[in-house]
């Protein structure tokens, strides 16, 4: 197992003359399952092209399993991509789909069909051989487009938004699927994804992107629990954040006084990080939502609008009553600036 | 307007599109039967032999063939610079992209007399190329457009990703083309190529001006066939010209569902 099985050195993509990624440095491990997390725009999805050799770099290196292939051609680096739209060859059916790199490499035709029979049942399209991809469902479909890049034995497959295009239960499906499919094969998987929770359940580690620079880089559990800064506080669910001053909390709106004094320029709270019933601040509803477990609040306080979660055992508040609540120090998050 | 007299409507609407459109074949199929030695209608008498005696007619057997290879001939050239012209469109934001567009659809929008009069007038007196090469490459031009469109619409539905998706199977980007590309549109080339073949076939104001001692189009023939022999031969050759071109589009259709590109 190599640490930096694929390792970005300072690497700068442009689109024309603007900067989409400026000097990224990125090790990816063998066999990890890496998930290049962000808004539209951030940059992942250029990165992700510039591993696959898309896009060439502006400047900087790209080393895969120990050789330099910044300057080797897309098609020759070795590394599989399952498209967003899955990109299939609507001309041919789910065999010829999955056979249609093999037949490239001019392998004996034996071959060939037990490859692409390996690799249909990997996804569990046996029996779908001669389909064409119009007369798919969009989960039979991917899976297909799967089984397209995973028969060429990849040192890398990546993933661009994988599961974007399906509906809520199959991409539960899929995520599973993906996750046995990598297990398996043991190939090390890049995905990219705007969706947190997507990226949360999927990787063992998360590269979370913003405007062409990586933010935060950490296993999914580092990254929910102590993101580092406010981007990566928002991304993650800490709707509530605050710069301090001394030992208060302010914004543009006003300030509120703690009852400890903050060590670091900015503080954060997830909703149910934030203490609802009790407490020396006050709060009137401006909204509320039944959310099963809890309730939702939003306050308007001096800070402007909190977003609270209340225990639903609490009686509810109606809009426009008010309620007490504080920050506490324990559910805290701090920031860097 | 109740359902049955709605209905009525509909079928005259059709019956008299129908007639307009099926009249004046059935007029020259008849016409070319009509016993007689001068073109008449309606028939008098059927006779087959002005179908018999369109082929003994030495100028038709060569102006056909002349025909015959500027329409498979030019629409192959038309396609050879159509298609890599389509895909450019399609895929690159070219600068001035629009520009070409519109002058690449020129020869549909100029009417052709004025296009034969500058062919001739600007390419054939001052350059002396010979007039067999001035048809050719008008009826190049003359088909261009249509290969440009039809072939742009069939690529228009196919996504970009679906070549890179072929290079990182190995593919070359000229492999990603025949392998990936070409076999998709493929339905909107043959349509492309049926509609320049007829195209280029039926043309007579640009191939009028470009006619010298001996290369004559079938059509300028037939034209000039008629201001010194008026007998039903010419409404024979209509009809089985008339018969090929039906031919081609039914073959097509059913090949490959032609009416979709069009």
């Amino acid at each position: 197992m190599s640490d930096s099985f694929v390792q970005l050195s300072d690497v700068t993509l442009m689109y024309g003359k603007s900067t989409a990624v400026p000097e990224l440095n990125l090790s990816i491990r063998e066999g990890e399952l890496i998930c290049l997390l962000g808004p539209s725009g951030c940059g992942k999805t250029t990165t992700m092209r510039a591993i696959a050799g898309l896009l060439n770099p502006a400047s900087g290196s790209i080393h895969i399993d120990g050789r330099d292939v910044t300057r080797v051609p897309a098609n020759k680096r070795g590394i599989g991509l399952v498209f967003q739209s899955y990109a299939l060859f609507p001309h041919l059916n789910a065999f010829e789909n999955v056979a249609f790199g093999l037949r490239l490499q001019k392998l004996p035709a034996s071959e060939i069909k037990a490859r692409t029979e390996e690799g249909l049942a990997t996804v569990g399209l046996t029996g779908f051989e001669t389909r064409k991809p119009a007369e798919m469902s969009g989960g039979q479909q991917q899976r297909l487009a799967l089984a397209r890049s995973l028969v060429m034995k990849p040192k890398v497959l990546l993933l661009d938004e994988p599961l974007s295009n399906l509906d809520a239960r199959l991409r539960l499906e899929m995520r599973t699927e993906l996750q046995r499919v990598q297990k398996e094969t043991g190939v090390t998987m890049v995905f990219v994804t705007h969706d947190q929770a997507e990226a949360l359940a999927l990787a063992d580690r998360i590269v979370l992107m913003q405007s062409g620079k990586i933010e935060q880089l950490g296993t999914p559990a580092d990254l929910y629990a102590r993101p580092e800064t406010a981007f990566a506080a928002d991304f993650m669910g800490f709707e509530n954040i605050f710069r301090t001053e001394g030992g208060k909390v302010v914004t543009d709106h006003g300030a509120l006084e703690l009852g400890f004094v903050p060590q670091s320029p900015m503080l954060a709270w997830r909703p149910d990080g934030v203490t609802v019933g009790s407490g020396p601040h006050q709060g009137r509803v401006l909204a509320t939502s039944f959310a099963g477990a809890h309730r939702e609040y939003v306050l308007e306080t001096a800070l402007g609008p909190v977003k609270a979660d209340a225990d639903i055992a609490l009686p509810e508040a109606a809009i426009g009553e008010t309620l007490s609540f504080d920050l506490p120090e324990a559910t805290a998050r701090p920031l860097a600036a | 307007m109740n359902t049955s007299s709605r209905l009525l409507a509909n079928w005259i609407i059709l019956g008299l599109t129908l007639t307009f459109l099926i009249g004046p074949f059935l007029i020259i199929i008849l016409a070319g039967a009509s016993d007689t030695s001068y073109l008449a209608f309606p028939p008098e008498g059927l006779t087959l032999r002005w179908y018999l005696k369109v082929f003994t007619v030495e100028s038709f057997r060569a102006s056909f063939l002349l025909s015959m290879a500027l329409a498979i001939f030019g629409t192959l050239a038309a396609l050879l610079l159509g298609v890599p012209a389509a895909y450019a469109l399609n895929r690159y934001d070219l600068p001035g992209a629009e520009t070409v567009r519109t002058i690449v659809a020129a020869p549909i929008i100029v009417p052709g007399i004025i296009v034969g009069l500058a062919l001739l007038r600007y390419l054939v007196v001052p350059t002396g190329v010979t007039v067999t090469l001035a048809l050719f490459m008008a009826h190049t031009a003359l088909v261009l457009p249509y290969a440009v469109r039809v072939v742009s619409s069939s690529m228009h539905n196919l996504r970009a990703d679906m070549e890179e998706a072929a290079v990182l199977l190995g593919c070359s980007r000229f492999q990603a083309f025949t392998k990936v590309v070409l076999p998709n549109i493929r339905g909107g080339v043959l349509a492309a190529f049926i509609l320049g073949f007829v195209t280029s076939f039926n043309q007579v104001p640009v191939s009028l001006f470009l006619s010298g001692p001996g290369v004559r189009t079938l059509p300028i023939d037939m034209l000039a066939y008629m201001e010194i022999t008026f007998d039903p031969s010419v409404a024979a050759l209509s009809a089985l010209l008339a018969f090929m071109s039906l031919a081609i589009v039914f073959v097509a259709e059913r090949l490959l569902g032609f009416s979709r590109y069009v």
